[in-house]
């Protein structure tokens, strides 16, 4: 898998340490190596927000299939969608006790209220991943983005890296504080071949599970088929290099709180520049200035070479 | 501890007390020659002990608070905001004060400017101990603590840019201590060891070029991470490295040139001849050493404006802040220095290094707190937070005071009655020998 070796290569540009030549060639390496465009067999979601009414089932199959705890709210609650925070300025998002949450939208685009489901998006190539210094994280062949808690320093460097602000903290244990964000069913379904609880709920049709490659496909059909109902973009396909989840919609994106200033490469392109220069810097400093620290002896380092010599000669005497 | 200078009291500062001629015992030495009863006196008589006695009383238990409550009983626990002020002051403002290690002896030991020699420990000093307690910070920030060493032994996420940070932290770390090993193996008289540390001096420094090179850029890596989220003023995809990279410097030169004055004006006592009678020229020269990088990271940051097309933002409210910062911070300074540089005021000089320093917390608070989610909603660290990152600050003050009341940090330790100094020869130590310097180079090479 090119992925792999990407690893390979950013592993080896790290921790080069005293072997600069060894650094250079992995490097000349990945650079002829072409773009990872994630596991070919990933499965994905198309989220159609067409399609979606509101009815939270979803949370509750979530809540359920996890074993969270119940909400100070019940699911057929539907006042949770007048709840905002942070004066305002912040909508419903996902916590340490909900993988997920339904948020509506009054938009002016459109009279009826649009709904949209927020959770993982489960990235071809996650900034939670490649930020991790003790690999964490996973990006299993399914698509999925697992979390392994037993390694994990709680650095949060994941939450800060992730281009969506899933990833949440139960910052409340002193002794066992993880992060906890969905995990696309990954131990009890994906794993088997069967579609996250959420999907498998939804009255509406509005979650497709499926090959991401299809949904793709998929996704650009729907568009093609009624392109006065939708927006024409997949929102996911290319945004920080793909992710397995992606959504259509009626409105434009950022009326429904999407980000759609994201970069279309993965996060972890931004990195390369500076760990390019890594094993440079442990290549050529050395040399570098130890010949600037024999220049600063003023040249007279072959002089006083003898004379040290011997110095140390009548010394040792 | 002034009461007793007046008195005629000398403290430490050699091997030998000088009017029996036996040996100081280490007890003597932790106390700097005064009888228990006399030290515990000028404790309790200095006011800023009290200070101190306050912020811990305060501060000590809240930290055993956060760690039987958990993070989210000190924090506000935010999912937008992971990091607070114990990184973002403690780790991302700590590092860049704490370059004055590599700085200064890349100049002495690498470029051969003795000049600078007098203050070469204390800027080794404030290295390590800067490093120190931003590993303490991190202690105090990371969910897991007692994982600190899984990035070094468990598990290896070599791709990240932070397992860089990490692991030149740890190695940068090691490197700080043996180079201040040198002081202290002097103190405790063992002097095999701090000949056998001398010796790999230039292995070390160039060693702690490579690793703070790498590092301070990687802290700024770091923030590529977040493009969305950090304000594209303060984000620069390509040179985010160089710019916490070249503001280390000033930050590092600044830092020294602040300490070294609050040592001059509170320990007078304890700073050796040489010291006091050169810090001028050196604070002159050091000065002129920061306006260098700040005119530097002057012209990459409007580079860096440039690059990207940022001119719209600064029309903008975070423009107006943007402005200030690189105002109060870079050109300002550059214009005080300057000043103080052709006319040889060093009070003038003093103050721009307090400002630069400011400019220098403003800049990385800004791109790591304040201006983090611009787009969000904003958040403040409260109360229990800013309280812990008082006390490990002054904790800092405390063990940097402690330290430099007793180690040959400011003073130069007198092993031998200056009569027998002429019948023993010493070996040269300041200056290693080009053959010295040679062996080290191969071996640097051949390892």
């Amino acid at each position: 898998m090119s992925g792999i070796s990407r690893r390979k290569f950013l592993k080896s540009t790290v921790v080069a340490g005293g072997s600069a030549a060894a650094a250079m060639s992995s490097t000349k390496k990945a650079f002829a190596m072409k773009e990872f465009e994630g596991y070919p067999e990933s499965m994905g979601v198309l989220v159609d927000l067409t399609r979606c009414i509101g009815c939270r089932t979803c949370e509750a199959a979530c809540n359920k299939e996890h074993g969270l705890p119940e909400p100070a709210l019940p699911f057929d609650d539907f006042s949770v969608f007048d709840q905002v925070f942070h004066e305002g300025k912040q909508k419903r998002r996902t916590t340490e006790k909900a993988y997920t949450v339904v948020n509506r939208y009054e938009t002016k685009d459109q009279g009826a209220p649009v709904y949209r489901k927020l959770q993982c998006f489960h990235c071809s190539e996650p900034a939670c991943l490649t930020s991790c210094f003790v690999n964490a994280y996973t990006k299993t062949k399914e698509g999925a983005v697992i979390y392994n808690a037993d390694v994990c320093v709680g650095c949060r460097m994941c939450m800060v890296a992730c281009p969506f602000s899933m990833p949440a903290y139960t910052y409340d244990s002193a002794l066992h504080p993880q992060i906890i964000k969905c995990n696309f069913c990954y131990d009890s379904r994906l794993k088997n071949g069967k579609p996250p609880a959420c999907v498998e709920a939804c009255p509406q049709d509005a979650l497709t599970f499926g090959h991401r490659k299809t949904l793709v496909k998929t996704a650009h059909e729907r568009i093609k088929a009624n392109p006065k109902k939708y927006v024409d973009h997949v929102y996911g396909e290319t945004e920080v290099g793909g992710t397995s989840w992606m959504y259509l919609s009626s409105v434009p994106f950022d009326q429904v709180d999407f980000n759609t200033t994201l970069q279309h490469h993965p996060i972890l392109d931004n990195t390369k520049s500076f760990l390019g220069i890594v094993p440079m810097v442990l290549g050529i400093w050395p040399a570098m200035f130890l010949g600037f620290h024999l220049l600063a002896k003023g040249g007279k380092g072959e002089k006083k070479d003898k004379e040290s010599k011997n110095r140390v000669e009548v010394q040792g005497e | 501890m002034k009461h007793f200078i007046k008195e005629g009291f000398k403290p430490v500062d050699s091997l030998n007390d000088p009017t029996d001629g036996h040996q100081w015992s280490i007890m003597q030495k932790l106390l700097l020659g005064l009888s228990p009863k006399e030290y515990f006196q000028q404790l309790r008589r200095n006011p800023f002990n009290w200070f101190l006695f306050m912020i811990f009383a305060v501060g000590l238990p809240v930290i055993v608070y956060r760690y039987i409550n958990g993070l989210g009983s000190v924090m506000h626990g935010g999912f937008d905001y992971p990091w607070g002020l114990f990184l973002g002051f403690g780790l991302f403002c700590m590092v860049p004060l704490s370059a004055s290690g590599f700085l200064l002896g890349t100049t002495v030991e690498l470029f051969g400017h003795k000049g600078f020699k007098p203050i070469l420990n204390l800027a080794l000093l404030n290295g390590l101990l800067g490093y120190f307690f931003a590993v303490v910070f991190l202690l105090v920030d990371l969910g897991c603590p007692w994982r600190l060493y899984y990035p070094m032994v468990v598990a290896w996420g070599t791709a990240a840019v932070l397992f860089l940070v990490g692991w030149h932290v740890a190695t940068y770390l090691t490197v700080q201590v043996l180079e201040v090993s040198e002081a202290f193996f002097e103190w405790i008289n063992w002097p095999t060891a701090k000949n056998y540390i001398h010796k790999g001096t230039i292995g070390l420094t160039v060693a702690g070029i490579i690793l703070s090179t790498l590092h301070q850029g990687a802290l700024g890596t770091l923030l590529t991470y977040a493009p969305g989220k950090v304000h594209p003023l303060w984000y620069s995809a390509e040179f985010m490295w160089i710019f916490f990279l070249c503001s280390a410097v000033f930050a590092g030169l600044c830092m020294v040139i602040a300490v070294s004055t609050i040592v001059k004006k509170t320990m007078a006592w304890r700073c050796g001849d040489e010291f006091l009678d050169n810090l001028d020229t050196i604070t002159i020269g050091l000065a002129k050493g920061a306006s260098m990088a700040l005119v530097t990271y002057f012209v990459i940051k409007l580079i860096g404006l440039i690059h990207d097309n940022q001119w719209s933002y600064l029309a903008t409210g975070w423009g107006k802040l943007y402005m200030a910062e690189i105002f109060l911070g870079v050109i300002l300074p550059v214009t005080l220095f300057s000043f103080g540089i052709r006319r040889k005021s060093v009070g003038l000089i003093r103050f721009t290094a307090f400002l630069t320093i400011g400019g220098l917390l403003m800049n990385r608070l800004n791109t790591v707190l304040i201006t983090f989610n611009w787009n969000l909603y904003q958040e403040w660290p409260p109360l229990l937070e800013t309280i812990i990152s008082v006390t490990i600050f002054f904790l800092f003050v405390t063990v940097y005071r402690f330290i430099l009341y007793r180690l040959p940090i400011l003073y130069s330790w007198k092993t031998e009655p200056a009569a027998e100094l002429v019948s023993v020869p010493v070996p040269d130590l300041a200056d290693p020998s080009p053959a010295q310097a040679k062996q080290q180079l191969v071996s640097e090479m051949s390892s």
